[in-house]
Order: structure tokens, then C-alpha cells, then sequence
């Protein structure tokens, strides 16, 4: 177990590295920098300093050096976490982003739960019902579920919130709290303007995991070892949450360890939809603007929790299946 | 020498076995043939795509009421105009009639308020001669299969900011959405299979570096790298370099998980019999691979890309709406819906929700489609 813990870590270090130099390439694709906005800014509000701020700016960054220069120099600050400035807010990246972090976190991980306390059941019902009334409805329901885009439930539940309940809509907050301290008060409209993201960012995922747990159950009640169980003599409900559902969880394992870069993300098209103070937001416009730092850091951060969501997903594997082999 | 394999490759005689039920003689194509139509699901979705392929991809034009990048001053945010059979009288018309629509100027909040003038009717005429569109970008003909006389208008689905015709946008907007996830996935294919094949029947280094490569494009989670790469497009790149280079985009990633079954499928199939059979006879690699490894893996990857079909789809969708993905003059549904992304502007015209509504159906039906084909290309399903 532990040669295979440190051979996984291995290639794990391995596949980080490489994902940070693609990373950092996306990045630079676009033709010109950021700079080239600034410049032209400078340039129309008639700076008689442009140049040299330009140029000072270059240095800094060190971006009159060549690109694997710039990669080395940002990628021995991310390992020390410091992760470059932002240009278009002229404030640090990991300041921008734990700013977003708290909201992004609590979004993303009320919709798993959601999704995952949802799916389950149902997905259990489904497969133990197979071709019942009800597994036929929530097959339907779980099929639109994954054909509808997330924006266009989002603003479908938006424009309907705000008819039947006359609200605003979007946004974490009311603009009374917006700015207000933490409260009893603030809480509760906090808790208010939840549900919308949490209900849009699960559906999709909800939709996805009832068909894999139905799936996966469905097989594994034409198991042999099933067949013992019911043999044996024991009870309905034995053999399947005993039996049965513990087997079928595993390949959801691998994709709860999927999802751990979505917790950093949040949804991106769905919070710019609500306008969610929530890091995927930021991630685009940083995109849009050519804003490398932030952009650079926020893909390469995400692919590296995917990779370490991977990781841990094959040990936890590896832990509650015993017939995973380490080679 | 070559006799033996001349020998070998003539089929031996099989005694004549009576068939005593059709299903015996059935080819594998016929059974799977079979077993597709019974899943009433997928075959309406498979009937769903073939109307949508006809109607928006081929003729987009001619089903289509108007060109669909005319504006119209007079029409801003129309609301949608149906065809009505029974006059305020009770009275039924066999030919359909719409309504004529009255614009005014509100003078309260400056905005053009549509009336509907019950007055007026124009009848709705079948093949008729309408505004002028290119036929496969080719032919000008000015044929629609239906519309009115003006200076009645026929707006099915309303109109939008610059007044064009909803309906007509849609339509065209299919040709773009429906064709990035077909052109996607046919590089995914390629892409997939090709080196999927040569990982699996090669191995060693080669097996290693495409492995490795598959490995890095998954540690990125699709939506930002998506994003990411969408946003490196040139903005001066022409609207069909930018849509070939989103299909490029999309297929990018997914030709990673295509890749590594094929690959499981070609390894498993190179331990087979008739593999090594076919390798002691001295068949080249080649042949090898494409006459006995690829037919077999095929059913595996038609599933596969079937499937891949609707993800792309709505990829595009969520790239356009946030404006990285097809930019207009071009429309997509995406771009379509990029209307509708204030709920103020929604709420007071909610028809321009409608492009999503396609979206949802395209995205359905292949859906169904693809479980279907999954379900009755699996000989081993009941």
C-alpha cells in the first residue's frame, strides 16, 4: 500500500508539473498581453508617462524576459504561494481569489450534498424498481436533467422566482445586507438566496449520478453474491444496502474525487448568470482581459485539484475495495 | 506457400443446418437493426435529429419565415405572431391567418409597444416567394414554405433587439449548434481511434507518450480549459475559422476518453485468435487493424461519439452565451440566447427563451438516441 501511495505520488508530481507548463501556455496564447490594454488606456486618457510606466510594468513582471523565464519565475512563486499580481485589479491573485473562496466553497459544497442526498435515493429506488412506474418517471426527469444547460435553468428559475415571489433574484445578498456585517438577520437572507444556485449547481450532477447509481446497482443485483445473499435467508434490506449498495458506490468514488475542482470553481456559466460573488466569475473576466496571472493560476490551480482529486479517490479506492490490486 | 493460405482463407463448407425460426438467419447488423426499434425512446429521438438535420442544417433558408439577419425598425422585440384558424367571430378558416401588428411609440418609457390589430388579417401562404437567402450558401432563391404578404408579418417566435425574425434565427442558429457537435465529433473520432489504435496494438514509448498526453487533457477540467482555449481565438479571425477552431477546441479533450477504450479494445482483441491467426499468416499490421481490429471496435465507437454528441452541444451553447464561443454575425444558439441574459429583459419578453428550449430537444433526443444505440449494439442486452 505504501509503495503504491508513493508511486501515485510520484506521477502525481510529475503530471503537476506538466499541467502547470500547458497551463501556462493556454495563457500566453493570445496574441499581446495585458500591457497592450493598459498602453492603449494611457494612451487615450493622453499620459505623457505611458512609456516608462509600461516599461517599469514589463520589468516587474518580467515581461520584456523570455517565456520560460516568465514560467520559472511564476511557478517557483506559486510553490511558495505567491501566485503573481493581477493587472486589471492591480492587486494580488491570492488575495482576489480567497476573497471569492468562502461563497465558492459553501455554494459548491451545498450543491454536492444536495446532488449527492438527492441522487442516491432515487438512484437506489430506480434500480431496485427497475421499470416501475417511478423508475420510469425519474429516468425521464434524470435525462432532462442532463439536457438542459445549467445557465438556462438558472435563468428559467430566476425570472420565475422573481414572478411568483416578486423578489430580486441573484446575488448571495439583499442589497440592504450587501455591505452589512455578519447577522442573525443577514444569515437568513443569506440562506434565501441560496437555494437558486445550490438547486441549479446540483441538478446537472444530480441528474448524472442517479443514472450511475442505477446503473451500477442494476449490475451488481445480477451478481452471483446477491443471489447467495437472498439464498441465505436474509432480509430484503440486507442484501441490498448491505450487499449490494456498498459495492455500488465505488465508481462513485471516482467521481466525488472529480468533483474537487468544482468546489473551487463553482459553477462558472451558472454563478455569471446569478452573479454570485463565487471565483468562477473571476476566472472569466480575468480570460476576457487577458489578465494572465489570475487566469494562469486559477486553470492551473483547478487542474491541479483534479489531480489530487484523482489521487484521493484512488486511495480511498483502494481502501474500501479490497480487490483493487497496487500494481 | 500460398496455396496453404489460399487454403486457409477459403471458408470450409458448413453442412446445411435447417432454420426453423427467421432469427437464426438474421445477420448482426439486423439484430442490432432489431433491437433499436424496439426502444421507442430512441428511435423518436433518432426521428427528432433526422427533421433537425433536414430542417436546419440542410434548409434552414427555406424552412425559415425571412432572411435572418433582416432588421426591422418597426419590429423591435415583436412578440410571437400564431397562426390563428378561427376569426373573433367564431368563424373557421381552412387557410391560416395572422393578425396585423400595430407599432407605437410609448412616449412614457420610450420603447416600442406592439398592439395587435384584429382588423387587419393576413392569410398565411404555403411555398411562397418571400425575402431572398442562399441555398447551401450557394443558389439566391427567395422560396420559403411559408409566410404572408406584406405588409402583414408572420413572426413565429417574435422578433429581437434589431427586430429580426426569432423563428428564422433559430433555424439558423441549429445549422451552427447542430454542426460544431457533428464536426467535433467526427475529429474525435479520428483523433481518438487513430491513436487509441496505435496505443493499444503498438504499446511500448508510443503507448507511454499518448498515454501521458491523454493523462494531462483530463487534469483539466473542461469548462476553463474550454474557456481558456476559446479565449486565445484571434478576434479577427473570420466566423468560419472561428467555428472550425471551436469544433477543434471541443474535441480536444474529448478525444482522450474515446482514446483510452479503444485502446483497451484493441488490446484485448490482440491476444484473440483470430488476431494471432491473422498475424502467423503474415497479414501487415495494417490489415491487421483495419480489417480485423477497427469493424469490430466499431459499434464501440459509434456509441461513443453518439454520445459525446449532446456534451458539445451544450458546451457551445454555455461558450456563445458567454460571448468566447461563435461570435455574430454568425448565430448559434448560443448566441442567440445571449439575448436573454438579463432576467429584466426575459421577464417582459419571454419568448427569447425559446432558442433554449431547441437546445433542450436537440440535446434529448440524442440522448435517447445514444442509450439506444448503446443498448441494441450490446449483444449480450436483453
Amino acid at each position: 500500500m505504501t509503495a503504491f501511495i508513493g508511486r501515485r505520488l510520484v506521477s502525481m508530481v510529475f503530471t503537476m508539473v506538466l499541467v502547470s507548463i500547458v497551463g501556462f501556455i493556454i495563457i500566453n496564447l493570445p496574441p499581446g498581453t495585458y500591457l497592450d490594454v493598459y498602453r492603449a488606456q494611457l494612451m487615450v486618457q493622453g499620459t505623457s508617462t505611458a512609456d516608462q510606466q509600461i516599461q517599469a510594468l514589463e520589468k516587474r513582471y518580467a515581461l520584456d524576459k523570455p517565456v520560460y523565464y516568465q514560467y520559472v519565475k511564476w511557478i517557483s512563486g506559486f510553490v511558495r504561494g505567491d501566485f503573481g499580481r493581477s493587472f486589471q485589479y492591480n492587486r494580488e491573485v491570492k488575495e482576489l481569489v480567497w476573497n471569492r473562496m468562502g461563497f465558492t466553497v459553501v455554494v459548491s459544497i451545498a450543491s454536492l450534498l444536495f446532488s449527492w442526498l438527492i441522487a442516491l435515493p432515487i438512484g437506489i429506488y430506480s434500480a431496485t424498481h427497475k421499470y416501475s412506474f417511478g423508475d420510469n418517471i425519474f429516468t425521464f426527469f434524470s435525462f432532462i436533467g442532463l439536457s438542459v444547460p445549467s445557465f438556462l435553468v438558472a435563468l428559467v428559475l430566476m425570472v420565475v422566482s422573481s414572478r411568483v415571489f416578486g423578489a430580486s433574484v441573484g446575488g448571495l445578498f439583499s442589497r440592504a445586507y450587501q455591505d452589512a456585517p455578519w447577522s442573525w438577520a443577514k444569515f437568513v437572507d443569506f440562506l434565501q438566496h441560496l437555494w437558486i444556485p445550490v438547486i441549479v449547481v446540483g441538478m446537472s450532477g444530480t441528474a448524472g449520478l442517479v443514472r450511475m447509481m442505477r446503473g451500477n446497482l442494476l449490475d451488481i443485483l445480477n451478481m452471483q453474491y446477491v443471489q447467495t445473499a437472498r439464498a441465505k435467508g436474509l432480509s430484503e434490506n440486507i442484501v441490498i444496502y448491505k450487499h449490494a449498495v456498498r459495492n455500488a458506490l465505488h465508481p462513485l468514488v471516482m467521481s466525488l474525487g472529480m468533483s474537487l475542482p468544482g468546489i473551487i470553481s463553482g459553477s462558472t456559466v451558472v454563478s455569471i448568470v446569478l452573479s454570485l460573488p463565487t471565483t468562477g466569475p473571476l476566472y472569466f473576466n480575468a480570460l476576457r482581459s487577458q489578465d494572465m496571472f489570475l487566469a494562469g493560476t486559477f486553470l492551473v490551480f483547478m487542474a491541479v485539484m483534479l489531480v489530487v482529486g484523482n489521487f484521493l479517490a484512488d486511495i480511498a479506492l483502494a481502501v474500501v475495495d479490497p480487490r483493487i490490486r497496487y500494481e | 506457400m500460398t496455396d496453404i493460405t489460399m487454403q486457409i482463407e477459403t471458408p470450409t463448407e458448413t453442412p446445411e443446418i435447417p432454420v426453423d425460426q427467421e432469427r437464426g438467419s438474421l445477420t448482426q447488423g439486423q439484430l442490432i437493426w432489431r433491437r433499436f426499434l424496439k426502444n421507442r425512446l430512441a428511435v423518436a429521438g433518432g426521428i427528432v435529429i433526422l427533421l433537425f438535420y433536414v430542417i436546419m442544417v440542410v434548409f434552414p433558408g427555406f424552412f425559415g419565415t425571412y432572411n435572418y439577419n433582416t432588421q426591422r425598425e418597426d419590429a423591435i422585440y415583436a412578440p410571437p405572431q400564431l397562426p390563428q384558424w378561427r376569426d373573433e367571430e367564431g368563424k373557421f378558416h381552412l387557410r391560416p391567418f395572422v393578425y396585423g401588428l400595430e407599432t407605437e411609440l410609448d412616449f412614457a418609457s420610450f420603447e416600442w409597444v406592439h398592439i395587435v390589430d384584429k382588423s387587419k388579417k393576413y392569410p398565411v401562404y404555403f411555398i411562397t416567394r418571400g425575402e431572398e437567402y442562399r441555398l447551401f450558401g450557394l443558389f439566391r432563391t427567395n422560396i420559403h414554405l411559408f409566410g404572408v404578404e406584406p405588409p402583414g408579418t408572420f413572426f413565429l417566435f417574435g422578433t429581437d433587439d434589431l427586430g429580426r425574425d426569432l423563428f428564422s434565427r433559430v433555424l439558423q442558429g441549429g445549422q451552427i449548434s447542430l454542426t460544431v457537435g457533428l464536426v467535433g465529433v467526427i475529429l474525435t473520432i479520428i483523433l481518438g481511434s487513430v491513436l487509441g489504435t496505435i496505443s493499444g496494438y503498438y504499446g511500448g514509448v508510443m503507448d507511454n507518450i499518448i498515454q501521458r498526453i491523454v493523462e494531462l487533457m483530463m487534469s483539466f477540467p473542461d469548462i476553463p480549459l474550454w474557456a481558456a482555449l476559446a479565449a486565445a481565438l484571434p478576434p479577427e479571425w473570420s466566423p468560419a475559422k472561428t467555428f472550425f477552431a471551436i469544433s477543434v477546441i471541443l474535441s480536444l479533450r474529448n478525444w482522450t476518453g474515446l482514446a483510452r477504450q479503444v485502446r483497451a479494445k484493441v488490446l484485448a482483441y490482440r491476444e484473440e485468435d483470430y488476431a494471432v491467426a491473422a498475424q502467423a499468416m503474415g497479414a501487415s499490421d495494417r490489415r491487421i487493424i483495419l480489417i480485423h481490429m477497427l469493424p469490430n471496435a466499431a459499434s464501440h465507437i459509434i456509441v461513443i461519439a453518439t454520445l459525446s454528441i449532446p456534451g458539445m452541444i451544450l458546451a457551445e451553447t454555455s461558450l456563445s452565451f458567454l460571448g468566447l464561443g461563435i461570435q455574430p454575425p454568425i448565430v448559434s444558439w448560443g448566441v442567440l440566447l445571449q439575448q436573454a441574459q438579463q432576467v429584466s429583459v426575459v421577464l417582459e419578453r419571454p419568448w427569447l427563451l425559446l432558442p433554449g428550449f431547441f437546445v433542450v430537444l436537440a440535446v434529448l433526443s440524442f440522448n435517447f438516441l445514444g442509450d439506444g444505440i448503446r443498448d441494441a449494439a450490446d449483444p449480450y442486452s436483453n
